[in-house]
């Protein structure tokens, strides 16, 4: 990037006889290109080329039968029990990551936002498990729930949560909790982060009015401060709603999906269909059907947004 | 601020609430680290003990020198660190193009970033392998590094932009007065500056990269191209007995991550902030 922008711009140059098309058409692309360049590359034109998978036949592990097949992966898919067993596991999963997620998160966020004895060092420390990479933050809580060298199953079982210590994800019934917490744990504070720079921008002269008025702390917080945060929420919640959602790394270390697929997500069913079974275009297709439903969802929630949050 | 009052009754409630989240976050980590120097033959009676009767460093010692983990740690820190230059170069650039000029498709490019920010990845991990395969580049640290760049360049260019937005315009115009170029007035000025946004970002990308799993799964199978994610997930099923050597080698790969993130997070609050300012 460097060399390229030292030799349009001429040093010494006077600035008053550059055109307003050099302004306007040239000099800002110089700056953007390279990202215009990647993004366009690495991004969008496989996405292109991705959707039109979903039309073809193409298994690496059986090369001579490829061609365009139109919409026969889509009917696939709808007849598909694995792929409507993974898109219920799929709400369930998000539903309860997002619902805890956000919750602690705007606790922590609160609490961080007072002051208190060893504030910086506290914020250091429980922010940490956002820094955690993810594979070992998935292997770390599969450690925690086997019942061998971890806590967790004796701990449940002498609080009478489980009859004895044994792993849950073993348990079909219970196995999606296990990816759940290791999640909450990983997402708390990126809700806290970007919650707490919120609430730092309210302006402190709004509370000391109202507390000249003798608004108690609850009215300050579902008057001001709820207000002030609606924007900040409805966008950080709708982002990690769709990262969540197409979030497999977790699943795919902790579970692979199973037992008996109670823990397949649809993203995992991307993955291991693409990964394992090499059949890129029937991957391709469950790809599309979750993108149009994120899509509708992010839709949705800014028709919502728009309606309730008047700023 | 809004509850600053000390009814004895909220401090105590306060304190146990801020040492609930403490316990929450670090016991994990705290476990790992457990795990790792209890020596083998306890593990078994006492692997659910808070504390060992005993403890070593053996763990660490044959996983750094009796198995392919050196690689795999050099590996990946070549992607980050090059993952992490390389975007925040580029990211420098479109973050301040966008905070600088008003241009004919502006709104455009920024809708087209935020929409990649919403698009499953996993969508594209199909034509990026055939793509990565048909020019032979599978097995190489380059691909992924360059892929590893486009992922985080939207993300890094806000942050960019946002820095950059908090730095008064006045100054480089100043600047470009007195005779200097634009380019010159953003290297001399603005970029002396901007350097905590820099620090941020290399950090947030070096984390994102260093912990990223499926596309480094999917574009790796030699042995020595992996990366940590991948090739300790392997190290896992193939030691899958030996759990003091596989939480050392996690308490290793939680060793950059944990410090660049400790470096940049007060920065990341601000970058934030000032972002939030606006919208």
């Amino acid at each position: 990037m460097t060399t390229r922008v030292q030799n349009t711009v001429m040093p010494g140059e006077p600035r008053a006889r550059r055109s307003l098309y050099w302004q306007y058409m040239i000099e800002p692309f110089l700056y953007l290109s390279p990202a215009i360049f990647l993004i366009g590359t690495v991004m969008l034109i496989p996405l292109i080329i991705g959707i039109s998978y979903s039309f073809q036949a193409i298994e690496l592990l059986n090369p001579f039968d490829t061609g365009w097949v139109g919409f026969e992966n889509y009917l696939k898919l709808w007849s598909d029990r694995k792929f409507w067993i993974a898109l219920e596991n799929t709400f369930w999963w998000t539903f309860w990551s997002i619902s805890f997620q956000f919750f602690l998160g705007l606790g922590l966020a609160l609490l961080l936002n007072t002051q208190f004895f060893g504030k910086r060092l506290f914020q250091a420390l429980v922010f940490l498990p956002w820094a955690v990479p993810t594979f070992l933050s998935a292997l770390t809580w599969a450690w925690l729930f086997n019942p061998v060298i971890g806590p967790l199953p004796h701990w449940m079982a002498s609080l009478g949560l489980l009859s004895e210590p044994y792993n849950i994800m073993g348990d079909p019934s219970l196995a999606m909790w296990g990816p759940i917490v290791a999640n909450i744990w990983f997402g708390v504070p990126f809700f806290a982060i970007t919650l707490l720079a919120a609430l730092q921008s309210i302006p402190g002269e709004l509370y000391e009015a109202a507390e000249i008025d003798g608004a108690t702390p609850w009215q300050c917080f579902t008057k001001i401060t709820l207000p002030f945060l609606a924007p900040m929420i409805a966008i950080t919640v709708m982002l990690r709603t769709i990262w969540i959602a197409n979030f497999a790394d977790l699943i795919y270390v902790m579970t692979g999906g199973g037992p008996a697929n109670s823990t397949q997500i649809v993203s995992s069913y991307i993955f291991t269909t693409a990964f394992r079974k090499l059949d890129f275009g029937y991957a391709s297709a469950i790809a599309v059907a979750l993108l149009g439903l994120l899509l509708i969802y992010a839709i949705i929630l800014l028709w919502l947004r728009k309606k309730l949050v008047k700023i | 601020m809004a509850v600053a009052r000390s009814h004895p009754a909220l401090t105590v409630g306060k304190y146990a609430a801020l040492l609930g989240y403490l316990t929450f976050a670090l016991f994990p980590l705290y476990w790992l680290f457990k795990i790792a120097i209890t020596p083998d033959q306890l593990i078994f009676t006492e692997g659910t003990n808070l504390w060992p009767s005993a403890l070593t460093i053996d763990n660490f010692r044959t996983v750094l020198f009796q198995t392919d983990f050196l690689a795999y740690f050099g590996n990946s820190l070549f992607v980050s660190l090059g993952t992490a230059a390389v975007t925040t170069v580029i990211a420098a650039g479109a973050g301040y193009a966008f905070s600088r000029f008003d241009f004919g498709g502006k709104r455009l490019i920024i809708a087209v970033m935020l929409v990649t920010q919403m698009f499953p990845l996993l969508m594209i991990i199909a034509p990026i392998y055939k793509i990565v395969a048909s020019l032979g580049m599978l097995n190489s640290l380059t691909s992924l590094i360059v892929v590893y760049t486009a992922f985080n360049i939207p993300f890094a260019t806000f942050l960019m932009q946002s820095f950059f937005d908090g730095i008064p315009k006045d100054l480089e115009e100043a600047a470009m007065m007195d005779g200097c170029s634009r380019f010159q007035a953003l290297r001399k000025v603005i970029f002396p500056l901007t350097l905590p946004g820099l620090g941020a970002t290399l950090g947030f990308v070096f984390t994102a990269a260093w912990s990223e799993l499926l596309f480094a799964l999917m574009l790796i199978s030699k042995n020595e191209a992996m990366t940590f994610p991948v090739g300790l997930l392997t190290f896992v099923s193939k030691f899958s007995v030996d759990w003091g050597q596989m939480m050392a080698a996690g308490v290793l790969a939680l060793i950059p991550s944990c410090l660049f993130f400790i470096f940049i997070q007060r920065y990341l609050v601000q970058g934030l902030t000032s972002g939030a300012v606006k919208g």
